[in-house]
């Protein structure tokens, strides 16, 4: 540790002499940054976004960040939080990242979290944002670029008070996230819960379910069913001819399962900060450009993590390329301006975004692929109901 | 009353969905004494297939037909390649191996289709529904489901009972060694086994890919399930496995409704939502247990005890 910060000390000596761009000394260095997603396993097509969302937003600015060349190792978490602290730590060990970009699920990141704060590497996390680290544990060297998770599902638990739904059955899987869910819905769902079932992550069939919702006659169904799950449940709601209950969700239709569900989820809602169709500049380049490399519609993952790319860019830009002094690097990435894909983004006190979240909808595109759009905006500047008891220091 | 009748067909679909997996199961189990972990895989396998063959057929049926002959043609290979080696070995050894295939073809489906799930689209003659109770349609195609599974469960028998195969079967289940001195070739009757458990695996894949997300891994839950079924049914028995695959069907549908009914009657608010699911899903492994207890070789143990 001592030798990178002579050096770092050194490179910032230097940058302070040349305060024009980058030194010649810092281009020639790369910035090591470690990316960790889910990379096998059933949920690897979240990770596959996050690492093809990050990797587009870098080659989008000719392979550099902040004038800096970048050295990107990828780190497959496999889903499991034992796997990914035993891999992030030997990472860890050996160059010492600058930054640590991911991962996608909120059980890994609370894995490895600590060991990557101790090494001084600063953690952005481009989508999994717990409550934990939003509150009284927020931490300086730690960012979400993503949202905290209760503000996805607290849309929802809005736009059903507001379209007057009374009784609504609620629906997960039975794990941490998915009674976190609910409790974000119900936050702002001022009508009766007539259900509220917890079925086996590993459920596959949900005809005894549906059979349970056609009786009690709820005014609508609030369901977080995140992959396999949801492409099950929604399938199976369309069979059983149910499409006349409203159906709500979280991270049930998504663009990561849109190209398995095709025509049977066009309509549906959902609740994201961001939308393929975001009328703005940054957005139109992503998606185009996202769409003619990988061949496939970016969801909520990729635009994250291309959006962290752009963080580190605008971060790395307002320190001259150094990654030396850490409070300036706080600073530059607590006010990095950046053209978002959503627009505008700003962070709050506790490093986690304030921004709009939008109710959205399954549409079928005219190219026949699938994508969800924005239908109007539920809240405005949002800030997470945990960032008032964080002080940072 | 009418929620209990409906509740209890769907207990009996997906009791007929685990029985076509159970079914290959048992008797790769029973007969040669081979713990098959990759079953799951070649379930996964089967419903890939059919993906990939409907869509260049552009029929569901031929792709279902294709998928199921590729599912029993993978399932010789890997009896060729892998599996024949480790049927003298002790127990320990398969499941290592076969842990190994489910390891290798998990990835291999990823490597081949990518990690995004897929979909296969319902024939359009089975993809209609009719009102069963107010607000809610039954699918044609699980009634098509419930069809073919009784008609398998009925060949099925019928070869078992019924034919010199059969018979070399159950043989084979009750004493190997026996009929192999008896000049039987085991090697091609544990092949033709094998291949109808592959093939009976891929079908069930097949048949499910409409109903379900087609993706990488899809098999390793069900695996445990069918592991379930054929323990109750007492293993090498086929109709051990149908009874105990509509028994768990039935149990799994109708049990997770009546414990989250009863949480809720018993305990209050959040006490009742934490109480109810984890007692739904441990009662099938209840119903095990207790079955066990009473008849510790299963309801229909091939080998009498």
């Amino acid at each position: 540790m001592r030798i990178p910060l002579l050096a770092g000390l050194l490179t910032a000596a230097l940058v302070a002499a040349a305060p024009f761009g980058v030194s010649a000394q810092l281009a020639a260095d790369p910035v090591k940054i470690d990316l960790v997603a889910v990379l096998s396993g059933p949920q690897a097509t979240l990770g596959q976004q996050v690492r093809d969302g990050f990797l587009l937003g870098v080659a989008a600015r000719g392979g550099k960040l902040g004038g800096r060349t970048v050295d990107i190792a990828i780190i497959d978490d496999e889903s499991k939080p034992d796997v990914a602290v035993n891999k992030v730590r030997a990472a860890l060990g050996q160059t010492p990242p600058a930054f640590v970009v991911g991962p996608v699920f909120s059980n890994i990141l609370g894995a490895i979290i600590k060991p990557v704060l101790e090494s001084g590497a600063v953690m952005i996390s481009p989508n999994a944002g717990p409550s934990t680290f939003a509150g009284a544990s927020c931490a300086p060297n730690f960012y979400v670029t993503s949202y905290q998770n209760d503000q996805v599902h607290a849309v929802m638990g809005k736009v059903a008070t507001d379209r007057g739904y009374k009784r609504v059955y609620l629906l997960a899987p039975n794990y941490q996230a998915g009674k976190d869910a609910m409790a974000g819905f119900k936050r702002f769902f001022k009508g009766e819960v007539v259900g509220e079932v917890y079925v086996p992550l590993t459920q596959m069939d949900f005809q005894a379910d549906l059979a349970r919702i056609a009786e009690a006659k709820p005014d609508a169904v609030f369901a977080f069913m995140p992959g396999g799950l949801g492409i099950a449940l929604v399938k199976q709601y369309r069979q059983a001819g149910l499409e006349t209950i409203p159906f709500l969700s979280t991270f049930t239709v998504d663009e990561s399962v849109l190209p398995a569900l095709g025509d049977v989820a066009v309509g549906l809602n959902s609740a994201a900060n961001w939308a393929p169709n975001m009328d703005n500049a940054a957005n139109k380049k992503f998606v185009t450009d996202f769409e003619a490399k990988y061949g496939y519609v970016p969801g909520t993952y990729a635009a994250q993590a291309y959006d962290t790319a752009a963080l580190i860019d605008a971060a790395l830009t307002a320190t001259g390329g150094s990654t030396a002094d850490p409070a300036k690097l706080r600073t530059a990435l607590e006010q990095a301006k950046f053209q978002s894909v959503r627009g505008n983004f700003q962070f709050g006190k506790n490093h986690y975004p304030v921004q709009d979240f939008w109710l959205t909808k399954v549409v079928k595109r005219p190219d026949g692929k699938f994508q969800t759009e924005t239908v109007q905006r539920v809240f405005e500047a949002d800030t997470d109901p945990y960032a008032a008891a964080c002080e940072m220091h | 009353m009418t929620l209990l009748v409906i509740q209890a067909l769907n207990g009996v679909q997906l009791g007929l969905l685990l029985f076509l997996i159970a079914a290959g199961l048992t008797l790769v189990f029973g007969v040669m004494d081979f713990i098959n972990l990759a079953h799951g895989v070649q379930y996964m396998l089967g419903a890939y297939l059919a993906v990939a063959a409907a869509s260049v057929t552009g029929s569901f049926f031929l792709g279902v037909i294709l998928a199921v002959l590729v599912a029993g043609g993978v399932g010789l290979v890997l009896e060729w390649a892998v599996f024949r080696h480790l049927y003298g070995r002790d127990h320990l050894d398969q499941v290592l191996a076969t842990f190994g295939i489910i390891l290798f073809l998990n990835e291999a489906v990823r490597v081949i289709w990518g990690s995004a799930p897929l979909q296969l689209a319902m024939p359009a003659v089975l993809s209609g529904s009719f009102p069963i109770m107010p607000g809610l349609h039954y699918p044609i195609y699980r009634v098509a489901l419930i069809v073919v599974g009784l008609l398998v469960a009925a060949g099925l028998a019928a070869v078992i009972q019924g034919t010199r195969t059969g018979m070399r079967i159950r043989a084979g289940a009750s004493n190997p060694l026996m009929i192999a001195s008896l000049g039987v070739d085991i090697g091609r009757l544990f092949r033709q086994v094998f291949g109808v458990g592959a093939m009976l695996a891929g079908f069930a894949g097949a048949l499910a890919a409409p109903l379900l997300s087609v993706e990488p891994g899809m098999g390793d839950n069900l695996l445990i399930l069918a592991f379930v079924v054929i323990v109750i049914g007492g293993i090498g028995s086929i109709r051990g496995a149908f009874v105990a695959a509509i028994l768990v069907g039935l149990v799994d549908t109708l049990g997770r409704g009546l414990v989250t009914d009863a949480a809720g009657l018993l305990l209050h608010g959040t006490a009742a939502a934490r109480v109810g699911p984890a007692l739904a899903s441990m009662l099938i492994y209840l119903v095990m247990a207790a079955v066990l207890a009473v008849r510790p070789a299963g309801l229909f143990p091939a080998v009498p005890a």
